[in-house]
């Protein structure tokens, strides 16, 4: 890997801590994503993963550390040694440049697909709408849903809805796409078709961080897998390093349980 | 199971061919006589009974006062309720802000104003002028710009509107809190997570979803106010009620006059009926996966099944499927 990577998408996670109420979820988490990597956190349930992504994009107040987006804080803007929080308007224009993909996909029930995608663009980033149409239709196609642009959420199968919620996400241009537990709402059968494409989007380049359970996924995609536990990062490598040659107990366990 | 044996299906199943009786039931026979002669005894009592003197309730259903006290009705019961479901509103976003007075002052205002009863405070707003003579507009503890007498300002449609509206705002208010918390929280963290402007988020996402569960309490609430605005007859304003009242109390003939706003109320109620079946329908985009038919299509719907019935296709009886879509 070259010292120095110009692509955007470069996410560093630094010493972060977080609790809900006396409840600690995150430990201190350190985490650099490289531009252009696909990063997939694996861990039990309640190992934080899922928070630690949110903070990432600041769904989330982390109470101590920090994120940043290609060295630009999240959240927050320096002046000199004083962090002060961003106002929302820019808080908003930030969270622009991550797109987020929801377990439960949270897409907009009384807006078609096509509205779906088209929102964001033209609300947030002030684009043309006309313009952002035919985009919007291009990325339906590219996730397979060409005909179903005037289709309402509910009238969609769950691997479809997925499907617009990515293609929702890919419509801001982000630097960086979030991915929480993208599959883990579907029927088995309707996994597959919602991996295959962001499968593909692997292979672009876009920056990626998966939290998934699905380890062949992982093994397929990813270019460094991270292993949490109870708020900590436990270990991390490559797919064959933390799949095949795990080193950490909790590790072990883990992946003898679900292999 | 050696009844059912390996037969291919067209040959001839012993089941085939029979007769099917439908099961009876004496019990709701019974139940639609009985309401039947009922209604038949109603029917004949209004038609029978000279003193509902029906030609004085068809002589004063049109009359000028009626149709004016029926516009006032009209008037008084839309401003309210746009005035009540603003101000409910804004109630209801002071009511899930962080900050602890604006959550207060919402939770005060709802408090106050649901305890005290709507007819003490009409009259409370009637008599505002006694408390203050004067309403000025200027700073705050300041100078002022204008002044305004307040008997020329709040007259009784004024004081009506007053009363009525707020006193409606605090209902408002809690049937839009209502409605704003049934939106998944899923649907603010993707409208967030999508930077889409806070503006935008309430307008464009989370209204639209919330309108679902506000507009049914909502017509509720319209309805009641059409009928609950009978109650500013107390400020001698010429609505529906208090025209009919002084004309009975002129002629004497109460029961045909009571019969005529009666009637008036239901013509009302049942416009707004019929508005609330369509704005629900809208508001029903997305959330069902195909829309409750309209009246209309319902009964072309029906007149088809029921010519299918009467001409039943050339075949069994297991073609005359009864369901529709």
């Amino acid at each position: 890997m070259t010292a120095v990577d110009t692509r955007p998408g470069r996410v560093e996670v630094h010493g972060v801590h977080k609790s809900f109420g006396a409840h600690e979820v995150l430990h201190g988490v350190d985490l650099v994503v490289e531009p252009g990597s696909v990063t997939v956190i694996l861990g039990p349930s309640g190992s934080g993963k899922s928070t630690l992504l949110r903070s990432i994009n600041h769904l989330e107040t982390v109470d101590r550390g920090y994120v940043a987006l290609d060295g630009e804080l999240v959240g927050y803007r320096r002046r000199g040694d004083v962090l002060h929080e961003l106002k929302e308007r820019d808080l908003l224009r930030q969270r622009t440049r991550f797109g987020f993909v929801f377990q439960s996909f949270n897409l907009f029930p009384h807006l078609t697909a096509l509205e779906n995608v088209v929102e964001a663009p033209v609300s947030a980033q002030g684009r043309n709408r006309r313009e952002v149409e035919a985009e919007a239709r291009e990325l339906l196609a590219r996730v397979g849903l060409a005909d179903k642009a005037g289709a309402h959420p509910r009238q969609l199968s769950g691997g479809q809805q997925q499907r617009v919620a990515i293609a929702r996400a890919l419509a801001m241009k982000p630097a960086v796409l979030l991915f929480d537990e993208p599959t883990s709402a579907l029927d088995p059968e309707l996994v597959g078709e919602v991996l295959s494409v962001i499968t593909d989007l692997a292979r672009t380049g876009t920056t990626m961080i998966v939290v998934t359970h699905e380890i062949g996924f992982a093994r397929q995609a990813a270019d460094r897998i991270v292993f949490m536990d109870s708020g900590r990062v436990v270990e991390q490598g490559t797919p064959a390093q933390v799949l095949d040659d795990p080193q950490h107990e909790r590790t072990k366990a883990f992946l003898a349980k679900v292999l | 199971m050696t009844l059912l044996d390996n037969r291919p299906a067209t040959a001839s199943h012993p089941y085939e061919g029979l007769r099917v009786v439908k099961a009876r039931h004496p019990g709701r026979w019974a139940a639609t006589a009985v309401v039947a002669v009922l209604l038949a005894m109603v029917a004949n009592s209004l038609i029978t009974n000279p003193r509902w003197e029906w030609g004085v309730v068809w002589a004063y259903l049109g009359e000028v006062s009626i149709v004016e006290g029926v516009w006032m009705t009209i008037k008084l019961t839309l401003i309210t309720a746009v005035l009540g479901f603003a101000l409910g509103t804004v109630l209801a976003l002071m009511r899930l802000s962080q900050s602890p007075l604006l959550r207060a002052v919402s939770w005060g205002y709802t408090w106050v104003f649901r305890s005290v009863p709507l007819i003490l405070q009409l009259l409370l707003w009637y008599n505002l002028a006694y408390l203050y003579q004067t309403l000025d507009v200027g700073i705050p503890f300041g100078p002022s710009f204008a002044s305004f007498e307040t008997l020329s300002l709040i007259d009784k449609f004024g004081a009506a509107i007053l009363g009525l509206g707020l006193h409606q705002a605090a209902y408002s208010a809690e049937i839009v809190r209502a409605g704003i918390l049934s939106v998944d929280q899923g649907q603010h963290e993707a409208a967030a997570s999508l930077g889409i402007p806070r503006r935008r988020q309430s307008t464009r996402i989370v209204l639209p979803q919330a309108m679902r569960t506000i507009v049914p309490t909502a017509v509720n609430e319209v309805i009641g106010l059409f009928k609950g605005t009978s109650i500013v007859y107390v400020l001698a304003l010429g609505e529906l009620f208090y025209t009919v009242s002084v004309i009975y109390g002129r002629t004497q003939r109460v029961l045909p006059m009571l019969v005529v706003a009666a009637i008036w109320y239901v013509v009302l109620t049942t416009v707004v009926t019929v508005i609330q079946f369509y704005v629900e329908r809208y508001y029903a985009r997305g959330a069902v996966r195909t829309l409750p038919p309209t009246p209309l299509q319902r009964l072309r719907g029906n007149l088809t099944a029921g010519l299918a019935r009467v001409r039943p296709t050339s075949g069994s009886t297991s073609d005359r499927d009864p369901v529709t879509r």
